[in-house]
């Protein structure tokens, strides 16, 4: 997975770094103690479960365009498992590695 | 133990064990393709980490830098919740205008909780504040230490290609605790690998937000 850093990363840090500090801000600063429609809260709360199932699955199951089943799988059945029994996250993750390298490995 | 101890013993803690998850970023980040510096420049500027994740996710896999950010926009625009939760004791958090908006940098999930689980506004700011800038020492000295690794080893080596995946896993388990945050959960993977082979990298996990409408329907 190592890759040549793509020439337009800063510009999208930069995006980034900005989009983050307003989103912080508009909040705290200028919406001042207004409050929200709950249906509006309730769905940006959701946000993270989305996604992040989202981002486990891609970057489990998928190189690029095509989905793939490989090494990686096992590190994901022992992320699930160890994060199921709340593990800290170093020891999922080294965990998680170690089945994958291994199975690479053999 | 004084209130304040416990507060800044608490924060600190916590700020610690952000750090650790600030390792597995920063070899997270370089094995995606990023330099040590843009590693870097993400913890202490974006500084929000499942965006921060997310992006780099993206990047990794050969994604387009709209899709990058768009993903991680949509994951950092919960700060803005975190914002107006916070906002009723702004003032007695940060005091002044220029006080306010340099605390803004520091609204995240971690300040949020801290700050408003306690009751005096003493304690609000005291919380804040050590959870604020403790967290962010760790987390970018975290990261700074997990780049320089990660630069020096081969990650599909390894196996730190599940690096992302295996942290994305610990922070959506909380979510899976209520009912509907595992029907977005359900409904936005799927939508996800449904949609990888036809559409652009990267552009499923935006798709995946969609799933945030289940949350429509509900009333309670």
């Amino acid at each position: 997975m190592i890759n040549e850093a793509p020439a337009n990363l800063w510009l999208m840090i930069i995006a980034l770094a900005v989009s983050a500090y307003l989103l912080k801000m508009f909040g705290l600063v200028v919406l001042g103690s207004r409050q929200l429609p709950k249906v509006f809260d309730r769905c940006l709360g959701l946000i993270p479960a989305a996604l992040l199932s989202a981002l486990v699955l891609k970057d489990t199951f998928s190189v690029g365009q095509s989905l793939v089943f490989d090494a990686r799988v096992a590190g994901f059945a022992v992320a699930v498992v160890a994060a199921w029994r709340r593990a800290p996250l170093i020891v999922v993750v080294v965990l998680a590695a170690s089945a994958t390298a291994l199975l690479r490995a053999i | 133990m004084s209130e304040t101890r416990r507060v800044v013993v608490s924060s600190l803690t916590l700020s610690g064990a952000v750090g650790i998850f600030a390792l597995s970023f920063g070899v997270a980040s370089v094995s995606a393709g990023a330099s040590v510096w843009q590693t870097c420049a993400l913890s202490l500027f974006v500084f929000t980490g499942a965006s921060q994740f997310s992006a780099m996710s993206v990047v990794g896999a050969g994604g387009s830098m709209v899709a990058a950010y768009g993903g991680a926009v949509l994951l950092a625009a919960r700060n803005l919740v975190y914002g107006l939760a916070l906002s009723s004791s702004a003032k007695s958090v940060a005091g002044n205008l220029p006080r306010r908006l340099f605390a803004a940098h520091f609204v995240i999930d971690e300040t949020t909780a801290l700050a408003l689980g306690e009751s005096s506004p003493k304690l609000r700011k005291i919380a804040f504040w050590t959870t604020g800038i403790g967290l962010f020492s760790f987390w970018n000295l975290g990261t700074l230490i997990g780049a320089l690794a990660g630069s020096a080893i081969d990650p599909q080596k390894f196996g730190l290609d599940i690096a992302f995946p295996a942290a994305f896993i610990v922070m959506l388990m909380p979510h899976l605790r209520s009912k509907l945050g595992r029907q977005a959960a359900m409904l936005g993977g799927a939508l996800c690998l449904i949609s990888i082979s036809f559409l652009p990298v990267g552009v499923p996990i935006l798709l995946a937000a969609s799933a945030v409408l289940v949350g429509v329907r509900n009333d309670q």
